[in-house]
């Protein structure tokens, strides 16, 4: 079986497009498509928003809602979507099948971000707000120039984690019938391909993995060392690919303690 | 459905999710016992299995930064993929009823092994120390210091785990596997012409009171193993 997924990978004609097939490299983009476009929305609503109240202390019942709607079913609130807004698009483009997958990814991007945002800006220690208001910092200017690069760390677990959950979703909506990578795992299941099926499955892995290296990348040199830590070997190590379970599991151990 | 309720109708009033259920019953209880089936047992063993797992990383501190990278790593990998890829790496056949609960226990376990070495991480030294002098074995400050302290810790994150599976088997429904997810399947598949709502609809609702049922059990259990934290509070 391995074999003949590494056969199927490596077959030059499923990776270029054919009239009747969309070949890989097609898919892929499609997929980085959808999931930018999911990001992009997610992060200008979710961003200034945990800003606002982790900086005002008002609203925080919008945290809570975000934090609810995790426990919905991706899927239930895909189809769910799909069914109800792809009608209104019917029979001009596959917008009837994006925007409702795309309403679906932001929704599932949002609550992360919004949270994490939330709770980093919530954590910067007291006395450093006090003494960058002390300074006589305006409020504006504490928020940017303060709250937020402290709270960088969090900000992006939350993006990190709002990214895999989009790139994962974004594949289970090729069962309703939108492209991307997924397109060949539910392609490989109606056609009893399992080299196909399994080979969608290492190429969606591969994304995944490869995305949340790159912002691990990207958030290594982002974040002020001063707050990494990273200057100082005996600490707990920066925040690795384990960044997800690493916030979830700090944010647990604080409250239970 | 009856005669009564004619598919083409706007299918969105309660009355319709109370029809299809009435009429289906059997078959939906069926869904939702597989799934709570499936939602639970995965995570009971990645229990078990990330007590030994948890105390070595905290025991020996070479072995915690490999471990959370590749429980990092695990945690990455988007559950659909999972899901296909498990059966290649057994030596399982493609579609194989195990496929599901290994992978959903591989991605409870990669939450609950950090969760465990964090948890006992944070039994405060002087608790141990006072413990080993009052005459504990290795085993029995674990089994009777240690852990009853972890439990609020190890706690949250069951609930975590257990709130995620719920959600992550239904990705499995898209697959073919027989649980709640397949009322969305249905769903999608009766609304080609026009909208049909009630399965739909219902899968999510009983999705979200079993997320919320096995979240309250876990925490009831929690606070049962826990007498003394209420004893605080009181």
């Amino acid at each position: 079986m391995i074999g003949d997924v590494f056969n199927w990978l490596t077959d030059p004609s499923h990776w270029t497009s054919t009239a009747f097939d969309t070949g890989i490299w097609d898919q892929l983009l499609a997929h980085i498509g959808f999931t930018l476009i999911a990001l992009a929305i997610s992060l200008v609503i979710a961003l200034p928003l945990g800003l606002w109240i982790g900086h005002t202390g008002k609203a925080t019942w919008i945290i809570s809602v975000a934090n609810a709607a995790r426990a919905l079913p991706t899927v239930g609130v895909l189809v769910l979507l799909v069914v109800i807004i792809a009608p209104h698009f019917y029979g001009r483009t596959n917008n009837g099948y994006l925007i409702p997958t795309e309403i679906v990814l932001v929704l599932l991007a949002v609550p992360p971000i919004l949270s994490n945002t939330y709770a980093g800006v919530q954590n910067v220690e007291p006395s450093v707000r006090d003494a960058a208001f002390g300074m006589g910092m305006t409020g504006p200017q504490v928020l940017f120039r303060v709250e937020l690069p402290n709270s960088l760390p969090l900000i992006f677990s939350g993006f990190r984690s709002a990214t895999l959950q989009v790139i994962a979703t974004a594949t289970i909506a090729a069962y309703v019938t939108l492209g991307g990578l997924g397109r060949f795992i539910y392609d490989g299941l109606a056609q009893q391909d399992y080299p196909q099926m399994i080979s969608g499955g290492l190429l969606v892995a591969a994304l995944a993995l490869i995305a949340d290296l790159l912002l691990a990348l990207v958030q290594r040199y982002t974040v002020s060392r001063g707050i990494t830590g990273r200057t100082r070997r005996q600490d707990r190590g920066s925040r690795g690919p384990d960044s997800r379970t690493a916030v979830l599991t700090e944010e647990l151990v604080s409250e239970a303690t | 459905m009856t005669a009564l309720i004619p598919l083409a109708s706007a299918s969105s009033s309660p009355w319709h999710f109370f029809a299809y259920f009435m009429d289906n019953t059997s078959k939906v209880l069926g869904l939702l016992w597989a799934h709570t089936w499936l939602s639970v047992v995965p995570v009971v063993i990645a229990l078990i299995l990330a007590l030994p797992l948890g105390w070595l990383a905290r025991r020996y501190q070479w072995a915690y930064p490999p471990m959370m990278s590749l429980t990092g790593l695990l945690y990455t990998i988007p559950s659909i993929a999972l899901f296909v890829l498990v059966p290649p790496i057994l030596g399982l056949d493609p579609l194989s009823p195990l496929q599901v609960p290994i992978a959903l226990t591989l991605y409870s376990l990669a939450l609950l092994v950090r969760v465990v070495a964090d948890g006992l991480a944070a039994v405060p030294q002087e608790t141990a120390q006072a413990a080993t002098a009052l005459g504990y074995k290795p085993l029995g400050l674990f089994f009777r210091v240690e852990l009853p302290i972890a439990v609020p810790v190890i706690a949250a994150g069951l609930r975590v785990a257990v709130v995620a599976n719920v959600s992550i088997v239904t990705v499995a429904g898209t697959i073919g596997f027989k649980n709640l997810g397949q009322l969305f399947d249905e769903g999608f598949k009766l609304s080609t012409d026009t909208p049909y709502y009630p399965p739909i609809v219902l899968g999510i609702i009983l999705c979200v009171l079993l997320a919320l049922a096995l979240d309250g059990l876990v925490l009831l259990g929690s606070r049962m193993l826990t007498p003394w934290r209420r004893a605080v509070r009181a």
